[in-house]
Formats: structure tokens, C-alpha cells, sequence
């Protein structure tokens, strides 16, 4: 049995400074990847610091249209919240397409945002994983890969990013509140998910104690909203591609878009070249198409994931329908 | 004694209980806990075993590094190659009942023949400890190249399929190859499914404690008499020593069949330490340690004339294997029994690739085998412009065509007529993709589903207690089918006591011998054995009642039948309990076994269903979702037909997972890849559509007096090949690699 310390915190600063080497120490709020992790051999904190009776579980408008979500909030909450739900139905229909209820109701939106690949070779010690141990090399390469990456790909690591909620934010636009030993900064939520590039154990951009305490949603844009998860099965599978599509119409065009992918990309994936070739452009099928051409078209195929591409294509070409479908309706 | 079924036929068993739908007598026990699993049961001083594996798919384990694992907490013990218990290997026979699913003992020598094999067990006083140093166990390895985890990989694609054909496995009528040259129309098609895993709910485990020399072994098996029988050659001990206790099992699905290594060396461990052992495997080593639906490639050849009449079928299989254990799925076992035509030739080959043995998997052999056959013969529709159901009509077989003997009951064309008309098959258009809902294509397809009807013999035990309770005793099992239910159902019919007054033991290898819960045989071969043993119980209680000075003295014994607990003779009734009472007994118990007769050389015994399914393709999201199924069944009686149409149910289920979703993938280097519950996808509750279940009601009183044929296996053959067929009707692409997934209908 790995044995570990388990500290509780009741407050921010206490748990900043418990946190002395991120490597070591580990906060830990719903548990639903970090134990596993643990259990597996994968992740080998001494310490826990155990965060959950932090007062970080509301969720309140902010005086400039923002929406602030604290750390602890779960999914089932966040997804469930009538102003999720009214102003940010892309991100609450992401977090439903997740998991399931009983994983929901104990993950946390910080702990999502820190979520770790599924890939199994990450997940096991045995096997060489660039990713968990540097240098020991990407089994994933070589080895089978269907669930993986076609878009941030390196030579060091094609692992996917696993979260649905994670596209819905990229999606809304929203900001990363940490606090830390030199106090309170913010991180853009496009910038804190890293490339693997030659570095793929470095997945964030954390500093050691810092600790998430909250996420702001940027204000509610104007526009119908979709997010499509396409998969093998029905249900409680991680995305093989998905799409979180905001549509904003001006007449029958584009007036703004926002798109962001999952399931085919090693971080959560804003597709800003797509957005940008739909603005101005008429709300048709061929324009949908010409932008999904734009957000794939840097996509590598490896042996066994070719297929996400076209995969990925088509979850954007129906976001994007079902989205301008909902604009149009909210307009009537 | 033994009853020789045909001789009880003039009492065949009508009646009040079976037959009805009864829940589960267990189910209150299951769902408030108070069910025994073998893992639930706990022994004072035990401990606990973890198995290690290897790292490696194909080469020699070199040595072990045990010191960090040995001295970390709670360790007692690690046992591998060079300090295990020197054992024999089971002769591994069916017939002497002592098969097991992996002959090679464990740690018998240091070859690595398949990545998750084991190389080492821990013993510690906790689960936790024996995980976490299993977890320190390091291995040295030399290592082979050219592990083969993929027969796909070495087939050419045309001609004769790869492997070595099984002695007894090629049987052929007629002169098949000279007939599909002549034919006017002829198909030649190449099929395959991916290995399948069991995913049982309930890990296999084993609890193992030695008293003296007697060794008990408390296991989730669905033969607890095959294990025990196994234990006594390995352990070079007598059966009655040893005993396998399995009281509830959370399904098997045939990979609880025959046992396993894990529980080899829990027993090992347990008489070393001299301590009960417990071991439960974790979800990976049931991917990689219990077997597993073999890979099978499939060729299909027919021959048909333009009305669509078949004239020749060659059905070539092959399945994987293993050097640890061979096993042989005879994938083409049952296509010479399925349609009417002269000139049949199947063959069946084995390839050795490096995982752990293959074994029965739910429907064995003829799950895969329908898959290939009714696949081929909705391409054969497609060819001849004909109706896929017309076309089976027109070779429906009025006898068993293998053996020319008559079927003891078939009711298939009422099974291919109601589920078509269950399902609307009339609204079919022929054309691929002329059926649309939206931004979905809607496909249909059918496929006829079979399996054989066995019957083996058992014995059981009945007992009239003194509290008017009755025991019924036989060494078989539950495996969560409601075996118990139907045994209380059974008996309570035969004495009139009622269901709640049944105390039903199974699961208990020192019961009389029962069979196996497998092949779908275990209803037609353990209510027989019942009955023959309430008949004989029935004999002893006759003669207490009509002793001298007893209530019933002088009266004919040939005229004293039971119901409702009481000796009836013409108007006169005595209570069991009463008469049992008078002679001060608390119990008048006897056992008996029954067996297939004459019978089984006069008719052939099979059960036959129908499957029609829709599919849903939404092409532009490369989506595709099962939406309705109708199965019409004809097993003859269904004993409960509520647990009968659970396992129709299930079996569609499966068939739905070997069908879209079902694959254990290994990769180069003979590495189990999505060995958990997550990445093998498996169907979940929002993937399975409304499912209509007819079963049919034609008593089949020539395999028993009960005229049950038995149901697990049927509901899952011919559903993959249904939604292959469905897939086409929807899309024009023809999958023939189970499973569809989104990246073959992609590229189709």
C-alpha cells in the first residue's frame, strides 16, 4: 500500500502554503482521476492535501456579466445551474456528455480542469510513457492508437485531452484564477493546458503551491450554442472527437463564432482559424465544410487514428448546423 | 436409480408452477447482501493473495527481484517457480469432469508465453499489502520478438484460411466442391470477430483453507465438481477431500467453466502458510488471466440455384489458440444442421498466438459461426434480388440435415413468421438507404438464431423434513440464470409444497453430482434428476405409510400419488408431516439420477429463434445505433419464463456488443491495450434499444418429461449478423469485421 500523509485545509492560504513541491504534494478535492492515478502506480504523491472543505463552492454573477465558479463546484452542479444552463448551454451540455451522474456529483471544476489523459500506456508503469516518465519514450507511437491525437501532436507524446468541459470553456472564453505564495494571478483558459511538444510532463502551467480557486466565465455571448460528443457507444466513453460551436448570425451570416474541440487534440482546442474563415460568410453547409477543412488542416494521422479527421470534420459541420439552427430559433 | 426420460413421458409435467413466471427465490438474499459470494466470505486468520504478472508476451523469465516486496508490510510470503509446491497436471478431461481452462500449472517452468501471465503470487495480511508489493515484484526478462497476438495479420486474404485443421473437425456430405463449381449463383466471402472478454460482473475468486489434509475452496465457479475433481489429480488427493463451494456466482459466461491458475495457487498458499488464502483478481487479469472469446476468421462458400435453393455451403473456421491451453471454438460446428442442403463441408483450424487459453464463451462456436453463415446469406439475397427471410424459408430443413434424424420439436417458421410480423418486416425496402428518418438512414436485417439442446445426466437429492419444509440438494450451480427458482418451482409442482417451504442447495461439490451450468444444458439436465429423486423419496414415504399399523396400511401403493404435501390415494390424504411425525422422523431424504435415453439416437435436439433488428445510421456523424430488436424463440418449455426471457435479453445484449462495440486489442508487442471496463467498449444501458422477446410455448417432452431444451445461449446467435445485415439494408457497405465500428463504416 502507498502510504501518504493527508492534511486538510479550511483555508485558501493554508493550502497554499502546504504545498511545497507539486510533484509531491497533490491537492485533492473529488478524487475521480487523482486516486485512480494513485492506485495505479501513476501518480505517486506523499502528501494530499485534502481541499474540500475550502469555501469555493459558489457560483456568482459578477458585476461585469462574468460568471464565477469556484473551484469546488461539481459538474453536476455547474451543468445544472440555471445560468449555465440560460447563458452557457454549450458548457453545460458538455459536462452532461461526461462521465456519468455518480463521477459528476464528486468531480470538481477545478479537478476537470487538471484531469489526465486516458491513454494506457500513460496509465501503466509498466509500459514506456514520455508523459509519466520523461525520456522513457511514447509506446502510443508505434503502438495502438485510436484514441489519439490527429492536432498538438509531438514526437514525445500523442496523448488526448479526456475533458468534455474543458472544450465548453474554451468555447464561452473563460479565465483561470490561481492563488499562490506570490499571491493571486490569472491565467487565460486557452493558455493553461500546454503542448506536449519536448515536454509533455509539463501540463500546465502551475507553479509549486499554487492552488486553482476558481474559474470566470467570460460574459454570455450572443448566439445559438452546441456541443456534439461523438463516440463508439452511447454513453460513458470519452469523446472520439467532439465540438463546442457558438454561433452568432447577422441576417443569414456569420456575425461571430466560437469553436472549440475535443477527443482529437492533445489540449482542449480552440479552432480560431475556423471561426475566423466563418465570420462574414453565410450560415451554409458548404461554409460549415470549408471550416472544418481550416481546423483539421493541420491534423497528422498516426496508424490507427486517420479516421478522427474526417470524424472531426463532421462533429464540427453539425455543431455548427445545430448551433445556427438554435440562433435562428431563439431569433423566431 | 435411473429414470430413462422416454419412460416418463406418459406423465409428462403440466402444471402449476413451472411453466409461470416466478422472481428469483434469491433475489431478496441478492439485493440486501445477504448473498455469499465467494469474495464475501471470510475465514478467521485469513489472508490474501495477489498474482503478478508479466510485462512480457513471449520469452523466458529470467529471475525475480523480491527483497523490496518481501520486506514491505504485512508481506508473508511471495511463491513463484522456485519455491512452488512440486504438483501434477489434471488429465483435463471432460469426460472424467476434471477439465481445467489452462492445463500448464502455474510457475511450472519459466517460459513466458503471454504478457499477463503469472510469474509470481504475495501473500500478506491485507488485500492492500499483497497488492502494493505485488506491485514492487520486479521481473528480469529475456526477451523473444515476434509475439502474434493477431491471426488477422497472418491471413492472405483469399484461398484457405491460416492454422492447422483439428483432427474431428472437417466433416463434410455430398460432394460439395464439384457442386459450387456447378452452381449458377456462388458466393465467396471472408468473415471475422474480434476477441471478446467475459467482463463478468463478479471477479473471479478464490478462497482456499486446508483442515488436516481436507482442503476447501470457496470459488465463483459455474462447475463446482470439475473443480473439485481437478484439485484431487493436481493435488494427488481423493475427491471426497477436497470441496468446492460456489453458492452464488455473478456471472460466467463459460469463463467460470474450468478452472483457472489463480486458484491452484491459492491452495498452495494456503497449506504452505497453513493459513485460509483469499484471492480476488483484478479487472485487468480478467482480461488477460480467464479466457476470452477467441479472434475467429471465417470463410463461407455457397452454391444456389436462381430460385435460391442452396445446393452446396463450405463454412471454414479458424480461432485462436494458445500455447498454454488449446481450445477450439468449431466457429463452422453447426452450419451441416442448419439449412436443408446436400453437399455440406466445414472445417475448423487452430492458430497459436501468445495470450493466455481462449475458452467457452456464451453461445461458444456458434455465436461466431451464425455470424459468418447468416451474413453470407443476405449477400447471397442481395445477389439473387430475393427476400433475406424468403431465402430461409426456401431452405428450411423439415429434418436435422446433418443426420437425417427427425426434430424432436421445431417451430422455426413460426419463429421467422411472428417476429416478422412483430417487427413490421413488410415496411422494408430492399434498396440500401431508401429508408430515412431525417438526418438518419434506418436499415433492417434478420438472421435466424440456434443452438443445440444437450441433456446430461445428474443426480440430486430430496428430503421431507419434519417441519414440512423439503430440501432439494445437487451439486450444480446458479450462475445468476435463477437455476435456483426453477428448481424450487420444479419441486413444489411435483409435491404440492409450496415455494416458499423449498430449501434449495446447489453450488456445493459434496452434493449429489451435478452438472456443469454451462451449454445451456443445465435446466434439461437437473429437473429430470429432481423428479427421479422426489419418485424415489415418494417410494420411501409409501412404504412408512403403508407399514403395518400405518394410516394408510393396505392400500395399493401404485395409487398413492402427492399434492399439496400429503399422500393421496383416491379420497384419502395423509400429510407428509404428519405421517413423519408418527414415526418420529425429522427427515425421509433419497437421491437419484436421471439421464438421456434412447432418445437422443432417434431425434435430433435443437432449439431454433429469429431475430429481425433496425439500425440507425446518421452518415454525416458517422453514428450508428441499434434501435429495435424482436427475437421469437422456441427453447420448448420455459420453466420461469420470466428468468428465460432475462437470458434472451442478455444474450441480445451480447450480440449487440460483439455486433458495434466488443474488441480486446493487443498491440505489436503483444500488449493488452484497453484491459479495463473503460477502454474495452462494452454496450452500456443508453446503447440497448426496446427489446421484444416472444418466446414460443411448444412443450419438447422428448428430451424430458419437463419439455425444457434450456435458454442461455440462443438470444445472443445470429444478432451480430442481424445488425450486419441491417447496416447494409441501411447503407449498402457490408461489414464482415466484427465489430462495426465508426472507422470501418468510414471506409467501407
Amino acid at each position: 500500500m502507498r502510504q501518504f500523509e493527508l492534511e486538510s485545509v479550511e483555508k485558501v492560504d493554508q493550502a497554499v502554503a502546504s504545498q511545497r513541491d507539486q510533484r509531491r504534494d497533490a491537492f485533492v478535492a473529488g478524487g475521480t482521476t487523482l486516486l485512480d492515478l494513485v492506485k495505479l502506480d501513476v501518480m505517486t504523491p506523499e502528501r494530499m492535501v485534502d481541499v474540500t472543505h475550502l469555501p469555493l463552492k459558489r457560483i456568482e454573477k459578477l458585476d461585469d456579466g462574468r460568471l464565477k465558479v469556484g473551484a469546488l463546484v461539481t459538474n453536476n452542479e455547474l451543468a445544472h445551474h440555471e445560468l449555465v444552463k440560460r447563458d452557457y448551454a454549450v458548457l453545460s451540455e458538455a459536462l452532461l456528455a461526461g462521465a456519468s451522474t455518480g463521477l459528476r456529483n464528486l468531480a470538481t471544476t477545478a479537478g476537470n480542469v487538471m484531469q489526465r489523459t486516458r491513454c494506457p500506456y500513460y496509465r501503466d508503469p509498466a509500459m514506456p510513457c514520455n508523459r509519466r516518465e520523461p525520456g522513457s519514450g511514447c509506446a502510443a507511437l508505434d503502438g495502438i492508437n485510436r484514441n489519439h491525437a490527429v492536432l498538438g501532436t509531438s514526437n514525445r507524446c500523442i496523448a488526448t485531452h479526456p475533458s468534455d468541459m474543458c472544450v465548453g470553456m474554451v468555447a464561452v472564453g473563460a479565465t483561470i484564477v490561481v492563488e499562490g505564495p506570490q499571491g493571486s494571478r490569472e491565467i487565460p483558459f486557452e493558455d493553461y493546458h500546454l503542448l506536449p511538444g519536448d515536454t509533455p510532463e509539463k501540463e500546465h502551467d502551475l507553479k509549486d503551491g499554487e492552488l486553482i480557486t476558481h474559474v470566470i466565465l467570460d460574459a454570455p455571448r450572443a448566439g445559438g450554442q452546441h456541443y456534439l460528443k461523438l463516440r463508439d457507444r452511447a454513453s460513458y466513453e470519452f469523446a472520439l472527437a467532439s465540438c463546442a460551436a457558438i454561433v452568432e448570425l447577422d441576417g443569414d451570416s456569420v456575425a461571430s463564432a466560437r469553436l472549440a474541440l475535443g477527443g482529437v487534440a492533445t489540449k482542449p482546442w480552440r479552432a480560431e482559424a475556423a471561426e475566423k474563415a466563418l465570420i462574414g460568410q453565410p450560415a451554409t453547409r458548404e461554409n460549415f465544410e470549408r471550416a472544418a477543412e481550416v481546423a483539421l488542416a493541420d491534423a497528422v494521422a498516426y496508424s490507427h487514428n486517420g479516421y478522427k479527421i474526417t470524424l472531426g470534420k463532421q462533429a464540427i459541420v453539425r455543431a455548427l448546423r445545430d448551433a445556427t439552427a438554435r440562433t435562428t430559433a431563439t431569433a423566431a | 436409480m435411473t429414470t430413462e426420460s422416454g419412460k416418463i413421458r406418459e406423465q409428462d409435467v403440466r402444471g402449476q408452477h413451472t411453466g409461470m413466471q416466478k422472481p428469483r427465490i434469491d433475489g431478496t438474499l441478492k439485493l440486501t447482501g445477504g448473498a455469499d459470494y465467494a469474495v464475501d466470505r471470510n475465514l478467521p486468520n485469513q489472508t490474501y493473495g495477489y498474482p503478478v504478472t508479466s510485462t512480457i508476451a513471449r520469452g523466458r523469465l529470467k529471475s525475480l527481484e523480491l527483497d523490496e516486496a518481501l520486506a514491505m508490510p504485512g508481506v508473508l510470503d511471495i511463491f513463484h517457480h522456485d519455491n512452488f509446491d512440486s504438483l501434477s497436471r489434471s488429465p483435463n478431461s471432460f469426460a472424467e469432469q476434471n477439465l481445467t481452462s489452462e492445463p500448464r500449472l502455474p510457475f511450472e517452468d519459466n517460459e513466458i508465453a503471454y504478457h499477463g501471465q503469472y510469474i509470481a503470487f504475495v501473500v500478506a495480511d491485507t488485500f492492500n499489502h499483497a497488492r502494493a508489493a505485488a506491485m514492487k515484484v520486479t521481473a528480469n526478462y529475456e526477451r523473444d520478438d515476434g509475439a502474434i497476438t493477431d491471426i488477422k495479420a497472418l491471413d492472405s486474404g483469399e484461398g484457405e484460411l491460416p492454422g492447422e485443421v483439428q483432427e474431428g473437425d472437417a466433416s463434410s456430405r455430398g460432394d460439395p466442391d464439384s457442386t459450387l463449381e456447378a452452381a449458377s449463383v456462388k458466393l465467396d466471402q471472408r468473415y471475422s470477430i474480434a476477441q471478446e472478454c467475459h467482463a463478468v460482473m463478479e471477479m473471479h475468486a478464490s478462497l482456499a483453507n486446508w483442515e488436516g489434509d481436507a482442503l476447501t475452496i470457496y470459488e465463483s465457479s459455474q462447475g463446482v465438481v470439475f473443480q473439485r475433481n481437478a484439485l484431487s489429480k493436481i493435488f494427488a488427493m481423493p475427491p471426497e477431500k477436497v470441496t468446492v463451494i460456489s453458492h452464488f456466482i455473478g456471472s460466467g459466461f463459460g469463463s467460470k467453466l474450468f478452472m483457472w491458475p489463480h486458484a491452484i495457487m491459492t491452495a498452495v498458499a494456503s497449506r504452505r502458510l497453513g493459513r485460509p488464502v483469499k484471492t480476488m483478481l483484478p479487472r485487468s487479469q480478467e482480461f488477460t488471466a480467464t479466457g476470452y472469446r477467441p479472434t475467429s476468421l471465417q470463410r463461407v462458400r455457397l452454391g444456389a440455384d436462381d430460385s435460391g435453393k442452396l445446393l452446396s455451403i463450405h463454412h471454414d473456421g479458424c480461432n485462436e489458440s494458445s500455447p498454454t491451453g488449446k481450445h477450439d471454438d468449431t466457429v463452422s460446428g453447426s452450419t451441416p444442421k442448419m439449412y436443408a442442403c446436400d453437399h455440406v463441408a466445414v472445417t475448423n483450424r487452430l492458430v497459436t498466438v501468445n495470450k493466455c487459453p481462449p475458452c467457452p464463451m456464451r453461445a461458444p462456436g456458434e455465436a461466431s459461426g451464425s455470424f459468418a453463415l447468416e451474413t453470407a446469406l443476405d449477400e447471397l439475397a442481395v445477389q439473387l434480388d430475393m427476400d433475406p427471410l424468403e431465402l430461409r424459408k426456401k431452405n428450411f430443413a423439415e429434418t436435422d440435415p446433418a443426420d437425417g434424424l427427425p426434430w424432436s420439436s421445431n417451430h422455426l417458421i413460426e419463429c421467422w413468421d411472428s417476429a416478422a410480423k412483430r417487427f413490421g418486416w413488410d415496411k422494408r425496402q430492399s434498396t440500401p438507404g431508401a429508408m430515412r428518418d431525417g438526418d438518419e438512414l434506418i436499415g433492417y436485417g434478420m438472421a435466424t438464431q440456434s443452438w443445440e439442446a444437450m441433456r446430461l445426466s445428474s443426480s440430486a437429492r430430496v428430503g421431507f423434513r419434519a417441519d414440512g419444509s423439503l430440501l432439494v440438494a445437487c451439486g450444480t450451480q446458479d450462475i445468476g440464470t435463477g437455476t435456483y427458482t426453477i428448481v424450487a418451482q420444479t419441486a413444489s409442482e411435483l409435491t404440492g409444497i409450496p415455494i416458499e417451504m423449498i430449501d434449495v442447495q446447489l453450488g456445493d461439490s459434496s452434493l449429489p453430482t451435478g452438472p456443469l451450468s454451462g451449454g445451456s444444458f443445465a435446466t434439461a439436465t437437473v429437473l429430470p434428476a429432481v423428479a427421479a429423486a422426489v419418485k424415489e423419496a415418494l417410494g420411501q414415504l409409501t412404504e412408512l405409510a403403508t407399514a403395518e399399523g400405518a394410516p394408510f396400511a393396505g392400500v395399493e401403493t401404485d395409487t398413492i400419488g402427492l399434492e399439496n404435501g400429503e399422500l393421496v390415494s383416491g379420497h384419502r390424504r395423509l400429510a407428509v408431516t404428519e405421517l413423519l411425525a408418527h414415526n418420529r422422523l425429522g427427515l425421509v431424504d433419497a437421491e437419484a439420477s436421471a439421464g438421456p435415453g434412447d432418445e437422443q439416437g432417434q431425434y435430433s435436439f435443437r432449439s431454433f429463434g429469429a431475430v429481425f433488428v433496425e439500425v440507425r445510421w446518421d452518415p454525416e456523424i458517422s453514428r450508428l445505433r441499434l434501435a429495435r430488436v424482436v427475437s421469437t424463440i422456441d427453447i420448448g418449455r420455459a420453466i420461469n419464463p420470466l428468468t428465460a426471457r432475462n437470458q434472451v435479453e442478455g444474450g441480445i445484449v451480447m450480440g449487440l456488443g460483439m455486433g458495434l462495440f466488443e474488441q480486446a486489442e493487443f498491440d505489436h508487442s503483444g500488449y493488452p491495450y484497453n484491459a479495463n471496463l473503460a477502454d474495452y467498449i462494452l454496450p452500456v444501458n443508453a446503447d440497448i434499444p426496446e427489446i421484444d422477446v416472444e418466446l414460443l410455448d411448444y412443450p419438447d417432452y422428448r428430451l424430458n418429461e419437463f419439455g425444457a431444451r434450456g435458454v442461455g445461449e440462443i438470444g445472443l446467435t445470429g444478432v451480430a449478423a442481424a445488425i450486419s445485415n441491417a447496416v447494409y439494408n441501411a447503407t449498402g457497405k457490408r461489414i464482415r469485421d466484427m465489430p462495426i465500428s465508426i472507422e470501418k463504416m468510414l471506409t467501407a
